[in-house]
């Protein structure tokens, strides 16, 4: 009797993961891709039809608005982001006063970013009178229509997120304090200038970081929800209608679940293509010190 | 004279040394005050907006559209005493209750659960670990935005719609797997021999886990119930889902329905409430931001 639980004692400890795995991941998974194929709006049965919810998908015009405005979103924003937490990093690596300060000043707005709070500040300080335009007047420039206008919106909202530059930032800053310092000085008396050195020792020792970092930010990023219903509610023109948005829409105001259910796998299908291009380009420009195994 | 010629030789080379290193500091003088500047106005942008929110919460309607200074002209409270009390039946002290209905049986839910999946992922011999682990990755990587119809659909055929069971149950089965994982990578950074000893004392491993691994799990725990905090005071689209009566609904419902109670936005009031809700998590932030940066930290650098 012992024996076998000692056998089975592991598998004890993890079951309540593995009831959650297949109760609250799994079956919703397979459930949803099936009624991706089916009409439902919770009042009949579920009604199979098809490939018609992804035809009447890529016939309609909201919807690839919605795609090319979800892109240009994660395009602007996850590139953004990554290269000003770098950055700040970098500079934070240096042997530098008050370090722990400016990384809490940094950190806070990711922290706190996720708010609604935060969603309104932003509403407030680009509205057209608000503190930005307020600035700018001060500066002598004209105002500009940062959520009305939209060219400006999207924009407006992705510098949210780039606002939020803090988790990034600290998970690379911890992987510049692990790189050894003899490696530095080694280049130094070869007189490599700094430049060099953050491309040729800085970069790729990181990459691993990097890689991670990407994939995490590009997963949030493609399912940004918060920021537009709450700063735009997805307008001006629906240039900030992003397909998180058009989701919950159809899902839970129209309750057009095979639909909604459509749109979903959609979106998981291409955020699952771009990390798995990541995953696949992760040979050429990747590189793990300890040989590829963690 | 070939000797003199070769001390003023040297007595050259010295100086231009001197130069050298002369420049060289003060280029590194340089480096250093650019490097300061920047810290210091990305610091300033990063922060001003927090603060010119605390200040134009005291402002009045009038006065936060013209002024850029933080500092208000007279501290006007009624921005506060007039949103606490909502437009709706109830104040802003139930929706905090509310909130907190949710928040704290959800962290020490998740708490427990995943401190036990990760003690069974990193102390135990299980048939098809490898397998189980990847899926584990794996849902570190899958997007919500695909469970979010059926899952809808399940807690409807439970009874859990209006009620706070679909934000708070999945927690006791260790669905954060982002808290696995931390969890995981920071046992596996113990050392065994003190676990090992206590079983050699008769200890059994539930005995090990509360008595030898919890305390040295501590600071990690810690990283894991403040996030949660954090991620489900934030939480918007849950409750947006799920919670469909004003008298159930959490500070960030509320705050966003204040936004849009009338078609002349109260500024002031909006903002002093923005303030409020924010406030617990400030608190949190700064009494525990040593937590917040280490628990990301041990994550990242693996992954």
């Amino acid at each position: 009797m012992t024996k076998l639980l000692k056998k089975y004692e592991g598998m004890l400890y993890i079951t309540p993961w593995l009831i959650g795995i297949i109760v609250f991941t799994a079956f919703p998974f397979i459930t949803s891709f099936v009624l991706s194929f089916t009409n439902y709006n919770l009042m009949s049965a579920p009604k199979f039809i098809g490939l018609q919810n992804y035809i009447t998908m890529f016939r309609s015009p909201d919807f690839r608005k919605a795609f090319g405005v979800t892109f240009r979103y994660v395009a602007i924003t996850v590139p953004l982001k990554l290269a000003f937490a770098l950055f700040i990093a970098y500079i934070l690596n240096f042997k530098i006063k008050g370090v722990n300060f400016f990384r809490t000043a940094y950190y806070l707005p990711s922290i706190l970013g996720g708010s609604v709070a935060i969603s309104i500040l932003w509403r407030f300080l680009f509205a057209d009178t608000g503190l930005i335009n307020i600035f700018l007047g001060f500066l002598g420039f004209q105002s500009i229509s940062w959520l009305g206008n939209p060219t400006y919106a999207i924009f407006t909202l992705s510098l949210l997120r780039v606002w939020q530059f803090g988790s990034p930032m600290v998970i690379f800053l911890a992987a510049l304090k692990n790189i050894p310092e003899s490696l530095y000085e080694a280049a130094k008396i070869d007189g490599a200038s700094k430049v060099s050195m953050f491309f040729k020792i800085t970069l790729p020792l990181i990459t691993p970081v990097v890689f991670f970092n990407f994939i995490m930010q590009l997963i949030q990023a493609f399912q940004e929800f918060n920021a537009p219903y709450i700063i735009t509610g997805g307008g001006p023109l629906k240039s900030t209608y992003l397909l998180p948005l058009m989701i919950y829409d159809n899902s839970f105001k129209y309750f057009k679940m095979g639909y909604g259910s459509a749109l979903s796998w959609f979106l998981f299908v291409v955020i699952m293509i771009f990390t798995a291009i990541t995953f696949r380009s992760e040979k050429y420009w990747v590189h793990y010190s300890d040989g590829g195994d963690e | 004279m070939m000797e003199a010629k070769s001390m003023k030789r040297e007595e050259e080379l010295v100086k231009i040394d001197k130069i050298r290193r002369k420049r060289r500091h003060r280029k590194e003088q340089i480096g250093k005050a650019i490097r300061y500047a920047i810290l210091v106005s990305v610091g300033l942008i990063m922060l001003y907006p927090l603060i010119w929110l605390i200040g134009a919460s005291f402002k009045t309607n009038a006065e936060i559209f013209t002024s850029i200074g933080f500092m208000p002209k007279d501290f006007d409270f009624s921005g506060y005493i007039r949103g606490w009390r909502t437009s709706t039946e109830y104040t802003f002290a139930r929706y905090f209750a509310n909130t907190f209905k949710i928040v704290i049986p959800k962290v020490i839910l998740t708490v427990i659960s995943t401190v036990l999946t990760a003690y069974g992922f990193a102390r135990f011999k299980i048939p098809g670990k490898k397998y189980l682990f990847s899926i584990l990755i794996g849902t570190l990587l899958l997007p919500n935005v695909v469970l979010r119809i059926p899952q809808y659909l399940m807690y409807r055929e439970f009874n859990w719609l209006n009620s706070y069971k679909p934000l708070v149950v999945p927690a006791a089965f260790a669905v954060d797997a982002f808290f696995v994982f931390m969890l995981i990578q920071f046992l596996r950074g113990l050392p065994k021999d003190l676990e090992e000893a206590a079983v050699i004392d008769g200890c059994n491993s539930f005995q090990v886990l509360i008595y030898v691994l919890i305390p040295m799990l501590k600071p990690a725990i810690i990283s894991v119930a403040l996030f949660q905090f954090m991620w489900t005071m934030n939480d918007f689209l849950g409750p947006l889902i799920y919670i469909s009566s004003v008298e159930k609904y959490p500070v960030s419902i509320a705050l966003k329905m204040s936004m849009d109670a009338s078609a002349i936005v109260q500024w002031n009031q909006v903002l002093a409430m923005s303030v409020i809700a924010l406030l617990p998590s400030l608190i949190v932030f700064f009494l525990a931001q040593k937590h917040f940066v280490d628990g990301i930290s041990t994550t990242g650098m693996k992954g």
